[in-house]
């Protein structure tokens, strides 16, 4: 027992040290899921705040300032403190396990990009305490909004977003580091599995754009405090500058919480439909296509700012090309499928539902491509039912999918089937409940971020609350799933799944403190 | 089929289909409307078009697939197929999407190059965002004619919306002055703001652009219908974004002329009554009216402010101190804050007015009663 040895040797610190100077992937990982998952339920009782007061028509709960608050941060709290860190997390845990390497390349600096989080979301979260309140001007800040007419709480605003920003990169130059240096011999770029390419990509795109955030809040916290005037109109600046900036950050950062979970279903649709993913070098490319589409298409979430036409043909043939790699992805998702020999384990069901409502919510994007239908769409429910399709049945469902998918390799133990898949048929159920009527709220004209609406939305209002409160109640059985997984149950074996490939099914379950210390046998690495 | 389930099935059809249509003209509208001009009947079409290339690509992929899950399942005994890269399937599955996008691409170049010519406008009409109500001014060839312009604010109660009022069937969505258009004609709209961005939108002309700061958007109309046409603001402007709504009334010419000719001669009138004087009973009924309509999101009511953005007016330092620094605050606002420079916004007569109101008003008794002539004296001076 090689292993048990050297568990004795290089086990993990006890105690609370374990956890505040832990350089092992494995428990940086941890730290990160944990995390994200305190961040979904705070941002997802923002949510319910926002969901209960719009249930009926009238102002019932709170006031029109407090709703706009609760807007901004269920937006920030759930890209910056859920989505992003989840994928960190398997990223730190799996990366390593995948490639055939000991740990990160940058241990210490893993270390230090986990604990600077909660620093930056207390930060963040401690402007509701505040007299002048939490940041009210949405999650997308627009100026003067944010600057001008911003509540006082944007100073702390705008440090937490630096200090998310400095985690993110330290994150991704990490990932490149690991990914570039420390694969197993044999495995070569073009053996390694999709989540790993994915992950690669995405690295690449946080480090070109989380600098352009940090610049944009850079400039609204000297237009707030230093006298300048970048987006003031008054003082010679350009209110639209700060939508141009916001959005070349925003739109890579749209492809960074999905090109992830690209990589999570490409290993389970194969693994529960037994059969190899149908063309891995394609979907190679189109990850590569998608990632450099994302630069040239900021200006369709401003189809309304009144750019010339030029501008405005441009990135709306732009946005529609994304369709074409995109669509690559999803037919290539469907043929692995197609003569496979499949079961429906929790995984797969959300993998399957993720395929589905992601391209949902992808269809709408292509709706909203079309410049002069988006006059009509912009900034209205529609648009609020497409990224949250994306988004929540998109990449969250490919979290839970992941989570669902490596707890056995995680914990040792196999999860409680049957509450898996209660937790998933609630949460289809709910989340389409949910945001599927917002789509016709949308269309019929009903603005976002408004605390009240006019009578003829009412109806259904109600009904995307009552999913609303079905989807947020069901995240408890994901806790209580975890939790009993961690605490027991019926031992995992190595394999895991049958139709599992790739290095971390080969080593034990639960996987010990420290894998691949010396590098695994190149037999072992297959083809994709 | 048996008569007599033929007979259900028949009843049970139409009791749908009627349920269906009457529910689908209430409350219950799915779909983006196909509004009153050539622009917005364009639009919906595109809209329609690009939907319906949406749902024969979902039925295709989603069908192959739930096929593929019904058959091709472990328990039914499925061995899994071992073929694997087809560059000829590759090609195929990138070379259709490409085609139908170019087939989507031309109508909406179409459609956004007419709806880009605001060119040849019969009547121009500047809008301007303030938080949180609108700004109409009808552009006038002739300066010697008296000017109209006027500002629309939301005229459902706060009673209403505080669920103390059962709510009308315009509730969020009525204004006290709409802006009126005369139909088929050009009309065509310089969009600005006052402070931060708002957005102007009317879904009957799909027309909807950002009033931004600083900045000059122009938009067109031709409206075909007489008619009420209800919008709302779609940008993220603050507090009150909810409650700044758009009303639109679309009259045939010889109508619209008329309005127009009465708001050039109320324009008139009420320069010449800002030489009146005011009774206070006079004046603290209006101020009334006009705090509850421009005042009462921040200052809330009984005066009592939203700290600490929003000051309390009872029992305010500056509110029961010194009259001409008070009128001052109203006429030019305070730079940086929600208070916003009213000395436009509002008449010699409702200034006056509004500032007796408070100052007589949430305990306060300074006893000033304030003419209009007081606020134009201070008008003139800044000037």
């Amino acid at each position: 027992m090689s292993a048990a040895h050297d568990d004795h040797h290089h086990g993990p610190a006890k105690g609370i040290s374990r956890w505040l100077f832990t350089t092992n992937h494995k428990d940086i990982g941890s730290l990160y899921l944990w995390f994200s998952f305190a961040m979904f339920l705070l941002g997802g009782t923002f949510a319910m705040v926002i969901r209960a007061e719009l249930f009926q028509p009238g102002l019932q709960l709170v006031d029109p300032n407090f709703f706009n608050q609760m807007t901004t941060m269920h937006g920030l709290i759930m890209v910056f403190g859920a989505v992003m860190p989840a994928f960190v997390g398997l990223a730190n845990w799996m990366i390593p396990m995948m490639i055939g390497a000991p740990d990160m390349a940058l241990p210490r600096m893993n270390n230090w990009s986990f604990w600077i989080l909660p620093f930056a979301f207390a930060m963040l979260s401690s402007t509701l305490l505040m007299e002048s309140g939490a940041p009210n001007f949405g999650w997308t800040f627009y100026a003067p909004l944010s600057t001008t007419y911003a509540p006082s709480s944007v100073t702390f605003f705008i440090f937490a977003v630096h200090i998310m920003g400095a985690s993110s990169i330290m994150g991704a130059i990490n990932i490149i580091a690991t990914v570039l240096n420390m694969r197993a011999p044999g495995m070569t770029l073009m053996k390694m599995p999709l989540f790993v390419w994915t992950w690669l990509i995405t690295a690449y795109l946080l480090i070109a754009v989380m600098p352009v955030l940090a610049g944009v809040v850079t400039m609204m916290l000297f237009d707030i405090h230093f006298g300048t005037s970048f987006f003031n109109a008054a003082g010679g600046g350009d209110p639209v500058l700060f939508q141009h900036v916001f959005w070349f950050f925003g739109h890579p950062e749209v492809y960074i919480m999905i090109l992830p979970a690209f990589g999570v279903v490409s290993a389970i649709i194969p693994t529960f439909a037994r059969k190899r993913l149908f063309g891995y070098d394609s979907m190679v490319y189109a990850t590569a296509s998608i990632a450099f589409l994302s630069f040239i298409v900021w200006a369709h979430h401003m189809f309304t700012v009144g750019m010339p036409i030029a501008g405005e043909l441009f990135f709306m043939y732009a946005t529609m090309l994304i369709a074409v790699p995109t669509g690559v992805k999803v037919f290539n998702w469907v043929a692995t499928m197609f003569r496979g020999s499949m079961t429906f384990e929790t995984p797969m069901l959300f993998a399957i539902a993720f395929v589905v409502l992601f391209t949902m919510g992808g269809f709408t994007g292509l709706m909203l491509a079309i410049t002069p239908a988006d006059f009509q769409y912009h900034d209205t429910y529609f648009v609020v039912a497409h990224f949250h399709y994306v988004l929540v049945p998109g990449a969250v469902f490919s979290i839970m999918a992941a989570a669902y998918y490596w707890l056995p390799k995680w914990t040792g133990y196999m999860y409680d089937e049957r509450l898996g898949k209660l937790h998933f048929w609630l949460s289809f159920i709910g989340v389409n409940v949910l945001f599927f009527p917002q789509h016709f709220l949308g269309l019929a004209g009903m603005p976002r971020r408004i605390p009240d609406y006019a009578l003829q939305f009412a109806d259904f209002n109600w009904i995307s609350s009552i999913g609303g409160f079905l989807f947020g109640a069901s995240q408890l059985i994901l806790l209580f799933v975890v939790i009993k997984c961690i605490k027991g149950g019926k031992k995992a074996t190595d394999q895991v799944w049958e139709g599992a490939q790739g290095l971390e099914w080969t080593v034990a379950s639960p996987a010990p403190y420290h894998t691949f210390a010396t590098p695994p046998d190149p037999k072992l690495i297959h083809d994709q | 089929m048996l008569p007599k389930a033929k007979l259900w099935l028949a009843l049970t059809i139409a009791a749908l289909t009627s349920m269906l249509s009457t529910s689908l003209q209430a409350a219950w509208d799915l779909n983006m409307p196909q509004g009153v001009t050539q622009i917005s009947r364009e639009t919906y079409d595109l809209h329609m078009q690009i939907l319906w290339w949406c749902v024969a690509i979902g039925v295709v992929v989603f069908g192959v697939m739930l096929w593929s899950i019904i058959n091709h399942r472990k328990s039914k005994g499925a061995v899994p197929a071992t073929f694997h890269e087809s560059t000829k399937v590759e090609i195929v599955w990138t070379v259709i999407p490409f085609i139908i996008l170019i087939l989507m691409a031309i109508p909406a170049t179409r459609v956004l190059t007419e709806a880009y010519d605001a060119s040849e406008s019969e009547l121009d009409i500047q809008i301007t965002g303030y938080q949180w109500r609108w700004e109409y001014r009808y552009l006038r060839d002739d300066m010697n004619e008296e000017e109209v312009s006027f500002f629309s604010n939301m005229s459902t109660s706060r009673e209403e919306i505080n669920n103390q009022l059962p709510k009308q069937e315009t509730y969020l969505l009525d204004v006290d002055n709409p802006l009126v258009i005369p139909i088929n004609k050009k009309v065509r709209f310089l969009l600005t703001s006052n402070d931060v961005i708002h957005a102007w939108w009317v879904p009957d002309f799909a027309v909807k652009k950002d009033a931004i700061p600083g900045f000059i958007n122009e938009m067109w109309t031709i409206v075909e219908e007489p008619g009420v046409y209800r919008g709302q603001c779609a940008e993220l402007c603050g507090i009150d974004h909810g409650f700044m709504p758009i009303v639109v009334h679309a009259l045939p010419q010889d109508e619209y002329d008329a309005w127009y000719a009465g708001q050039q001669e109320q324009a008139a009138a009420a320069r010449a009554a800002a030489n009146n004087t005011i009774t206070m009973d006079d004046a603290l009924a209006q101020g009334e009216e006009i705090y509850n309509r421009t005042c009462v999101a921040c200052h809330q009511a009984g005066g009592t402010g939203l700290a600490p953005a929003f000051p309390a007016l009872a029992g305010s330092s500056v509110v029961t101190g010194d009259l001409t620094d008070n009128i001052d605050l109203i006429l030019n606002g305070v730079p940086g804050t929600a208070m916003a420079a009213y000395n436009r916004m509002l008449s010699p007569v409702e200034l006056a007015s509004i500032v007796t109101y408070i100052r007589n008003s949430f305990g306060n008794s300074t006893g000033d009663l304030v003419q209009p002539a007081d606020v134009n004296a201070l008008l003139q001076e800044a000037q």
